[in-house]
């Protein structure tokens, strides 16, 4: 079966010359009504229905400690969000995301503010941009988690991943540091960035000028994209177009208010002067209210959906190893591949735990084998032992043996002198008793 | 997650342009701007709209469709008497492009001629079931593609339109076999055709007794009563169910009544006027189609009919082979499939 062919997505008007052919006889055409059909309140009900659900905006706050970052949000959401600030001694960026929920009139808005704390502290900042681009791409990481999932809910899914990064250049009125140009560099495919000038009350206004044209010029000789406002849409193109020409927008934040005339409003003052927050010839807070929330907060999200998210997607699917098409380009499917992968991955498994068998085995044998040599030797020596302890054995006997005949010899020669003795002495005695007699005999 | 709740600021009157009223304007941020933005962004997408027409053949399908839209959807509503009734089900769609105060809105009409038309109709929702899953496989190659279209061209059917004949007594076994398999695949709007042959007490007791048929079969039609979100919808809703089947008449031609202009049907005794309340209920059709909920049965087949069939094809497609004729039968029991199956990553 053929499948109809897929008309162009961008513009209705598209379809009124194209004519697609498939088994079902499709033809398009342009049907003039008679009358009232009613479904001109289709915007009406969607509407409503995103009414109903709310809607998600994140942002990311790019800059150094101490740039404005907070302050800058209390003032464009009109509200006091609440923070401490952050030190300078933190050993590496890390990303604190607060979300709020606010309510305007019937609209209402889950915004998510996401800050970098310790950007730019750091004496060696090579690695400063990695916390921040992990951080997006974990977002990115859990929606397309939840999109694959068997059983999944989208639709009320709470979105987390970040619309909108601004990105705070400090006034330094010359350049751009090469710490921004990194970290820009690295962003630019991820995210909408719209790069603003931050404390712009230190900059004087011709100073502005050529810090501005400075930047912009620097961003676009290095291939930063940033984000483009988009002008394809008659209602918004025009707006969005004289608004570029002011980017990045030099903003000025403040959440106390001075009275000017006889008004209250947001502004910052000094011994010389007043700067008013919403004053555009004062600062661009105005332009970037306009242009960040009430003119294209829905293109942000889409361009986040569209282009920034599916990049992402096709990427860490491509990684994994899936494709569109086999080598004989026929379409596969990401079932077939996954179950593919997935028996790979089992074969590999097993033949993992085959080679982990074997080894044991091998070394099992190898253990036996050491244990029975050890064994071997162990009765060696036990039979050495024994025949020494015979030999030794035997000598002594010997050497007893010999000993007794020395003692029986001993006492053989022991008893045959005491018999001489005592007949020695026998005789003596009686050679005395006769020499005795004969003494007396002959006295006589 | 801190939770600050901003005070409703006075509305600066702003309607369609985004444009800032000059300087004295009020403390707001301008967050309900994004509802403008949301508007100019679907009138200059356009929207998608596909109906499916389901009855028997002489039941009033294709001047139906064409007295909804208000114009010759069909090239020839009247099948010519030569034309034989098809043999088999055929289904057949046509796609038009209709604009009303700037909005385009892309219509595809699919007719079934020949359901319910044979001696055995054993079988005959088949083919209706074939088509609708396959509208949703369609949309589910597309989504699950490595380089996707920005926007999937939407060919699921939102709606279905159940014409049931006239009898005045009940749901016939056919009809009964038919909603049951189909309210779970697709949003199901059951109507009583040709309705100028009942009085009015014969269409309330007819519709009595289809509303006791349809709920001692556990058939539930659109608009569902489980998928009611907040108490506004429960009450709008409960509305439409207690007149669900709307005894209709299609008409496409004009006659004069009164020195008004309106569609109707002319008959001896009178003219039959489509859009007159008191005569048929032909405008709580249309409304509920196109002017209140239009938006939500696309919603609804999106977020629900679509994704059920997502979680048993992604469950099942390693025993069944893919192709057109894959039906589901079988009611979808969540509880079965594993809640968070998740891919497992491995590089």
């Amino acid at each position: 079966m053929s499948k109809p062919v897929f008309l162009s997505s961008h513009s209705f008007g598209d379809l009124t010359n194209e004519s697609t052919a498939s088994c079902h006889n499709e033809e398009l055409r342009n049907l003039s009504l008679s009358g009232h059909v009613g479904f001109d309140s289709l915007p009406d009900q969607l509407v409503n229905k995103s009414t109903s659900q709310g809607f998600c905006f994140n942002i990311l706050c790019v800059g150094e400690t101490g740039i404005g970052k907070s302050t800058l949000m209390d003032t464009l959401f009109n509200t006091k969000f609440e923070s401490d600030p952050a030190t300078h001694n933190e050993p590496g960026v890390r990303l604190k995301a607060r979300s709020y929920e606010l309510q305007e009139s019937n609209v209402r808005l889950k915004l998510t503010i996401v800050d970098t704390v310790g950007f730019g502290d750091q004496i060696n900042k090579d690695d400063s941009y990695k916390p921040i681009v992990e951080y997006i791409d974990a977002q990115f990481e859990a929606y397309l988690q939840e999109e694959l999932k068997i059983k999944r809910s989208l639709f009320n899914y709470h979105d987390t991943r970040i619309h909108a990064c601004l990105y705070f250049i400090a006034p330094t009125g010359h350049s751009l540091k090469s710490l921004d140009l990194v970290t820009m560099k690295k962003l630019d495919s991820k995210v909408n960035i719209i790069p603003i000038i931050a404390k712009a009350d230190t900059i004087a206004k011709n100073e502005l000028h050529k810090f501005k044209s400075k930047i912009m010029s620097e961003l676009v000789s290095n291939g930063v994209q940033i984000y483009q406002f988009p002008t394809d849409e008659e209602t918004v193109a025009e707006i969005n177009a004289t608004m570029s020409v002011h980017l990045p927008f030099a903003v000025v934040g403040s959440t106390e208010e001075v009275k000017i005339g006889n008004k209250m409003a947001k502004a910052r003052q000094y011994p010389w002067g007043v700067v008013q927050v919403e004053n555009e010839s004062h600062c661009d807070f105005v332009k970037l209210r306009e242009m960040l929330i009430r003119v294209n907060m829905e293109d942000l999200r889409e361009q986040t959906h569209a282009r920034h998210y599916e990049l992402y997607r096709r990427c860490k699917l491509e990684e994994m190893g899936f494709k569109d098409t086999d080598p004989d380009s026929k379409p596969f499917s990401l079932q077939e591949t996954y179950e593919a992968k997935r028996n790979e991955f089992l074969g590999e498994l097993q033949k993992k735990e085959e080679e982990m068998r074997q080894m044991f085995v091998m070394r099992v044998k190898e253990k036996e084998a050491e244990l029975k040599e050890a064994e071997k030797e162990l009765h060696e020596k036990f039979d050495l032992l024994k025949r020494t302890h015979q030999e030794e054995k035997k000598k002594v006997e010997d050497k007893k043996k010999e000993l007794e005949d020395e003692v029986n010899n001993f006492q053989k020669k022991k008893a045959a002198t005491q018999l001489l003795q005592s007949q020695a002495q026998q005789s003596g005695a009686q050679q005395t008793k006769k020499d005795k007699d004969k003494k007396n005999a002959s006295f006589t | 997650m801190d939770t600050l709740k901003e005070s409703p600021s006075p509305c600066s009157s702003r309607h369609n342009s985004p444009r800032p009223a000059p300087c004295e304007m009020p403390a707001t941020v301008g967050i309900e701007a994004v509802l403008d933005q949301l508007k100019i962004k679907a009138m200059k997408m356009g929207f998608e709209f596909n109906i499916m027409v389901v009855g028997q053949s002489g039941l009033g399908k294709s001047t139906m469709v064409n007295t909804l839209f208000k114009s010759k959807v069909w090239k020839s509503a009247l099948p010519g008497p030569g034309v034989p009734t098809p043999q088999t089900l055929q289904l057949h769609s046509v796609s038009h492009v209709i604009e009303e105060k700037g909005l385009k809105l892309k219509l595809t009409v699919t007719d079934t001629p020949g359901f319910g038309d044979q001696i055995n109709n054993d079988k005959c929702w088949e083919p209706i079931l074939g088509y609708i899953n396959e509208q949703y496989e369609q949309y589910l190659q597309e989504e699950i593609l490595i380089t996707r279209q920005r926007h999937i061209p939407d060919t699921r059917v939102h709606c279905c339109v159940y014409f049931v004949p006239p009898t005045g007594h009940c749901l016939r076994p056919l009809d009964i076999e038919f909603l049951q398999r189909l309210c779970q695949t697709v949003n199901v709007v059951p109507v009583i055709a040709r309705a100028d042959s009942l009085t009015i007490e014969e269409r309330e007791a007819f519709r009595s007794r289809i509303q006791k048929d349809l709920k001692s079969h556990c058939i539930d039609v659109y608009p569902q009563k489980r998928f009611d979100e907040d108490p506004n919808d429960k009450i709008l809703n409960s509305k439409i169910r207690e007149r669900i089947p709307f005894a209709v008449v299609g008409a496409d031609q004009e006659h004069v009544v009164n020195g008004r202009c309106v569609l109707g049907r002319k008959t001896n005794w009178g003219i039959i006027e489509v859009e007159n309340m008191a005569h048929c209920e032909f405008p709580l059709l249309r409304d509920l189609l196109i002017r209140s909920h239009l938006q939500d049965l696309k919603d609804i087949t999106h977020n629900i009919h679509y994704e059920n069939y997502r979680v048993v094809r992604l469950n099942e497609s390693h025993q069944l082979p893919r192709g057109p004729g894959w039906v589901n039968l079988a009611p979808v029991s969540l509880a079965s499939t594993s809640a968070g199956q998740g891919w497992t990553y491995h590089s």
